[in-house]
């Protein structure tokens, strides 16, 4: 290696640091605080090491119920999302039609439309025809609102499953649902794992959707609890609310990352919107 | 249509139901109110009124003020922030060893995956009178203040920043791993310092993704929500309400059901915009 070449390394590897522990600070902050019997808003070394932060928030009200009711909304509306777009993207991969083609731009028009805008209508709509604080609502709504982009994505990764493989199972009479099932989803694993756990980040971390669509605080999930519980009160124990932050923020990092390894670190979210 | 293709087209039956009644259904639906006075609580019937919402909004000094908000927050946190950040990284990254690469990646990523909310509270902690930042430029024996009173929409759009450029990270390192290297490897034997050969090569090479990904972070940009929610509630005052916040409250504060979704319609309107200049782009791509 050249020393040119070494210096530009160097160089980079100095730049890439300061970036790097810029980002890092607010990270700091959650994972320092959590630990910290007396924590404030600012980075520093705890005054010793404690678990008396999530031992306080480990209870039902603060903790375990939001955090339920996230799994119920995001797992049953993703449950939907995949099933949809996984039958949806069947035909539109498989069989030509005059159809496909209009079909998906308007899908990829809706992948882009800023959702935050229809909430204010979708929230008069609900309220009129009594979906307004149900999960079921929120679970429907959240389940559209994803469709456009799982269908999308799925589309993509079924184009990349050879079609001779279903041929066969064709001649012995399989119908497409069969097919789909049988062969196609899994020879996709991979793909569907990325619209699964795409969707379902998305949805763990949406904060204006239920918000907007649930009243009753029982039913909150975490993302909105959160808000409310911490938000409201004069005085914010932050200890505690870093680590909540951290209890709630575990299921989506540790998804991304098994997702992540799983497409070998590229995670081709790039070429995934490219088309 | 015959009855074979009628049967083929079955399985997009339930994606399409969700599609008409949940997302096409409420589009049309903003369309409709966002021309009524409807109100959010004891009138049992609206009325149309035609342009009347948009003509208030433009009479409106808090639209307006909202209108050049979202312009600061997309212009600084998209355009300046996350784009030119993302860029910067990801070219960083072609050059940097594995280990620095690696870790700088874990850690861009990890903001980006967070919850809004959660993003919103460590960036509340981090810009507040007693944050993290004012011990920071303390330390240096700066002058300190309290950002989120003195520049709340500028507080807000670099917590966009520090939440999104993850993306436009992933999107660059793709882009850059696609140039061939004989290209910028034939540049540099002829003497192209790194600088010109950004200019005139990478940049050039990367168009279509910087358009890709500026219209992406636009309108994700657009749409941000919980994360000035958390950290300011558009505060104080009306500082750093962007149209979201403001579409909000006037619908629920001020229960004006009918004029808040006439901003939303204009929202969605810059939002299909963007949207169709982006489908644009990919066309020239596929």
């Amino acid at each position: 290696m050249s020393d040119r070449r070494r210096n530009r390394r160097l160089a980079a590897d100095a730049g890439l640091s300061v970036l790097a522990a810029a980002f890092l600070l607010p990270l700091a902050w959650v994972v320092l605080s959590a630990l910290d019997p007396h924590a404030d808003l600012r980075v520093k070394v705890p005054d010793g090491i404690t678990l008396h932060n999530f031992d306080a928030i480990l209870t039902d009200e603060i903790t375990f119920t939001p955090l339920l009711n996230s799994l119920i909304l995001c797992g049953g509306a993703t449950l939907l999302t995949v099933v949809c777009a996984a039958l949806a993207a069947y035909p539109l991969s498989r069989f030509r039609s005059r159809l496909n083609r209009p079909f998906l731009l308007s899908i990829l028009f809706a992948t882009s439309l800023p959702i935050t805008a229809i909430m204010v209508p979708v929230y008069a709509l609900f309220v009129q025809v009594d979906l307004i604080d149900t999960l079921q609502g929120t679970i429907l709504f959240f389940a559209a609102s994803q469709l456009p982009f799982s269908i999308w994505l799925m589309k993509n990764f079924m184009d990349g499953v050879p079609k001779e493989l279903e041929e066969a199972a064709w001649t012995d009479g399989a119908g497409s649902l069969q097919s789909l099932v049988r062969i196609v989803l899994p020879l996709m694993g991979p793909g569907v794992a990325v619209v699964t756990v795409f969707s379902f980040v998305m949805m763990w971390g949406n904060f204006f959707v239920p918000f907007m669509l649930l009243l009753t605080p029982d039913q909150m999930p975490a993302s909105v609890s959160i808000n409310e519980f911490f938000g409201n009160r004069g005085m914010v124990a932050y200890g505690q609310l870093a680590a909540f932050s951290i209890v709630y923020s575990t299921p989506v990092i540790l998804l991304y990352v098994l997702v992540a390894r799983r497409l070998r670190g590229g995670f081709a979210l790039g070429g995934a919107v490219k088309g | 249509m015959n009855p074979r293709s009628l049967a083929r087209a079955l399985p997009v039956t339930p994606a399409l139901v969700l599609l008409l009644l949940f997302l096409a259904g409420p589009i049309a639906y903003c369309a409709w109110i966002a021309f009524t006075d409807l109100q959010l609580t004891g009138q049992a019937q609206s009325s149309f009124v035609g342009f009347e919402n948009f003509r208030t909004a433009f009479r409106d000094e808090e639209f307006l003020n909202a209108v050049w908000l979202t312009l600061v927050f997309t212009v600084v946190s998209s355009l300046l922030g996350q784009n030119t950040l993302g860029l910067a990284l990801a070219s960083l990254m072609q050059r940097a060893s594995k280990p620095v690469r690696t870790l700088t990646g874990g850690i861009v990523i990890t903001a980006w995956v967070l919850p809004e909310v959660v993003a919103g509270f460590l960036l509340y902690a981090f810009f507040r009178k007693e944050g993290t930042l004012n011990a920071l430029l303390d330390l240096l024996h700066l002058p300190s203040q309290n950002w989120l009173f003195t520049l709340p929409i500028l507080a807000v759009s670099f917590a966009n920043v520090w939440r999104g450029t993850a993306f436009s990270m992933l999107v660059y390192t793709a882009a850059l791993n696609e140039i061939p290297k004989e290209i910028t490897e034939a540049a540099e034997v002829d003497g192209a310092g790194g600088w010109r050969r950004m200019w005139h090569i990478t940049l050039p090479m990367l168009r279509r993704s910087i358009g890709t990904n500026l219209m992406l972070n636009t309108l994700q940009t657009l749409s941000v929500f919980g994360l000035i929610w958390v950290m300011t509630r558009g505060g104080p005052g009306d500082r750093s309400q962007t149209l979201p916040l403001f579409m909000y409250e006037q619908a629920f504060q001020n229960s004006m059901i009918g004029y808040g979704t006439a901003v939303a319609l204009l929202l969605l309107l810059v939002g299909s915009l963007f949207s169709v200049v982006y489908m644009r782009l990919l066309r020239t791509e596929v």
